[in-house]
């Protein structure tokens, strides 16, 4: 079984901003997205039921190497970084078309396995819209994934209710942090890990027009960006014993409570 | 005028609360479409044409599948033969996947969890935890739009509507065909709703497994519960009640955060509440930072009294 992992090397949480051009700052220290990880772990386990292998596949700036090592740390076989200048501003719709052609590009592909959303654009866009471009089913926000021979299946956990879904294989599944976490690496994995290398794709790789994606290929664009104020700090009260009572009365104070 | 296509989320006999959101709105840029997936009763079709929507009940031919596809495909059409302008969704998964879908099918710009839409159809939407606020437009195609539950307001008055409903298949797409083996409705609570409460007790990792304290405040002030992700992740707690980054949004008149330290990823959804209170034993505590009010010290000993203090006011 051949499974690929969409893995997104993303801004680290307290280093995030924007670019003069107003795309997401992409020269602070990043991080593979932490959602992405949980997928990572999922197309570990159906490898380790089926065999095969497991490729990791990322789009994004030169950095985006660090997303793929750790891909490969966290179980991956094999890192596939597609990488071109023209790929700058990206939005979800150019990026899925890159990713797509990738897939296709690796062949055979049995499972594309995503993350529910990227945690700096987080447009949860790219598995379906990589699914339409190929024509598969897709499964999205899995809580559990059970793959099979031919199918796979996940749960959903919404706010109403719990669904069941199966699909014929190939397919694509966006996993989310309900599922379970990925195994922190072992000496030994990591140190496998290192010895292997990133397989870095171009545009031209691909046979993608860079007049396609980027800024000037993409759907969207971002008009403002505006930093919410912080929150000011307000009373700090050291338990003295009688805390409970003051946050009753604070809520009184408030008329939030009687 | 044009069309503005909206897909209406309901359960056969009413509308989801975004339905009327987002017909509503639809209203700015056009002749609001209302197109209802499933078996929809005569209620519920008075009910959309209400909002002044023409209404479009789309029949499964193949039931037991995830609609999402067949659903795009039918946006899809209707957008080749007609004159719209822009088609809005609800931010659900399902929502989402549509958009995705459609996206592709049209090649238009797709803008997901809007939290708000002006008449140019400039979106704003909450980035990186809610730091920021970005505005975004589609450039190219039809513009597609998911938008966040609250983004806008319902308009109650009703319109009276003279088209009847139209009926139209939604045909089986058996190459991307995704089965529904079941749906188990969720288990009601008996707590008011955390999305619409105005008051929420919120439990973090230092309640270590004993939810009572939590409880008893709760239900002191008739709050909602809601959890951090290490409280839910510990089983604690049901997943829906997660609040932050990959749980819910609130925006509560209270909030009170038991043993949660304030991680950005748990801030992301909280921390537009109009007053927060927190309880923490350790003084460094990011959550502190964001705090109307602070309390340095054991949930085990706060929570309790100040139930005990509420309801004493209350006699
Ligand atoms: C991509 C991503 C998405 C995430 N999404 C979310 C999300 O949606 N929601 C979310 O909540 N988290 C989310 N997280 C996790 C988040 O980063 C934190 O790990 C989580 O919020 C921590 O929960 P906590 O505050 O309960 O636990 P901790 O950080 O462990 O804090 C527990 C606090 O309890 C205090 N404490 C301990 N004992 C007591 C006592 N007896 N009395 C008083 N105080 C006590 C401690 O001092 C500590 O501050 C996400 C993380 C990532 C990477
Ligand atoms: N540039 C990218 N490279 C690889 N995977 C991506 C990229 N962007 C998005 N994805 C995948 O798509 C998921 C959803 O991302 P998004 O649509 O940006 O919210 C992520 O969790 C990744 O699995």
């Amino acid at each position: 079984m051949r499974i690929v992992v969409l893995v997104k090397y993303v801004p680290d949480a307290l280093e995030r901003g924007f670019a003069l051009d107003l795309a997401v700052d992409r020269e602070v220290e990043g991080v593979l997205c932490e959602l992405d990880e949980y997928a990572l772990e999922v197309a570990r386990r159906a490898r380790e039921q089926h065999g095969g292998e497991v490729v990791a596949l990322t789009m994004g700036p030169p950095d985006a190497d660090e997303a793929a090592r750790r891909a490969l740390q966290l179980g991956a076989d094999r890192a596939v970084h597609v990488e071109d200048p023209a790929l700058h501003g990206s939005d979800a719709l150019a990026t899925s078309r890159v990713l797509a052609a990738a897939v296709q590009a690796i062949g055979a592909v049995d499972l594309v396995v995503t993350g529910t959303s990227s945690t700096d654009a987080g447009t949860s866009l790219v598995p379906a819209m990589v699914a339409a471009r190929l024509r598969l089913p897709v499964l999205l926000s899995a809580a559990r994934v059970e793959v099979e021979e031919r199918t796979v299946r996940i749960r959903r956990d919404t706010d109403d209710e719990t669904l069941v879904l199966v699909g014929e294989l190939p397919a694509v599944v966006s996993v989310s942090d309900r599922s379970d976490p990925a195994l922190y690496p072992t000496a030994r994995v990591a140190m496998a890990a290192r010895r292997k290398s990133v397989e870095t794709w171009s545009l031209t790789t691909l046979g993608i027009d860079p007049a396609v994606v980027g800024a000037a290929g993409s759907g969207t664009a971002v008009r403002s960006v505006t930093a919410v104020p912080a929150r000011a700090a307000g009373r700090i009260l050291h338990d003295d014993g009688h805390a409970g009572e003051h946050l009753a009365a604070f809520l009184a104070e408030l008329e939030l409570a009687p | 005028m044009s069309d503005v296509l909206v897909l209406v989320e309901h359960d056969g006999t009413s509308a989801t609360r975004s339905g009327a959101e987002l017909l509503t709105l639809a209203r700015s840029w056009g002749d609001p479409v209302a197109v209802l997936v499933g078996p929809a009763d005569g209620d519920l079709c008075d009910q959309v044409a209400g909002h002044g929507a023409r209404v479009l009940v789309a029949e499964p031919q193949d039931p037991d599948a995830l609609l999402a596809g067949p659903v795009a495909a039918l946006l899809a059409a209707l957008v080749a033969a007609g004159d719209v302008v822009a088609v809005l969704l609800p931010s659900s998964v399902d929502g989402t996947q549509v958009a995705a879908a459609l996206g592709v099918a049209l090649d238009s710009g797709v803008i997901t969890r809007a939290v708000g839409v002006d008449a140019a159809l400039v979106a704003t939407i909450s980035a990186f935890a809610g730091s920021y606020l970005t505005t975004c437009q589609v450039t190219r195609g039809i513009p597609v739009l998911t938008v966040a539950l609250g983004a806008s307001d319902a308009d109650p008055t009703i319109r009276v509507s003279a088209v009847a409903p139209i009926h139209v298949d939604l045909p089986a797409d058996p190459a991307t065909r995704v089965r529904v083996l079941s749906r188990t409705p969720r288990a009601v609570t008996g707590r008011p709703d955390l999305a619409a409460a105005s008051v929420i007790v919120a439990a973090g990792r230092g309640l270590a497994g004993d939810l009572g304290p939590v409880e008893d405040l709760a239900d002191a002030l008739g709050a909602a519960i809601g959890g951090s992700r290490a409280a839910v992740d510990a089983g604690w707690l049901p997943h829906d009640v997660q609040v932050g980054q990959t749980g819910k949004t609130v925006a509560p008149q209270l909030y009170i955060a038991a043993g949660i330290s304030g991680a950005i990823q748990h801030v992301a959804g909280m921390r537009s509440a109009r007053t927060i209170i927190a309880i923490n034993s350790d003084p460094g505590a990011p959550i502190f930072d964001i705090a109307d009010l602070g309390i340095v010290g054991d949930v085990f000993a706060v929570l309790p009294q100040a139930a005990a203090a509420v309801r004493a006011r209350a006699l």
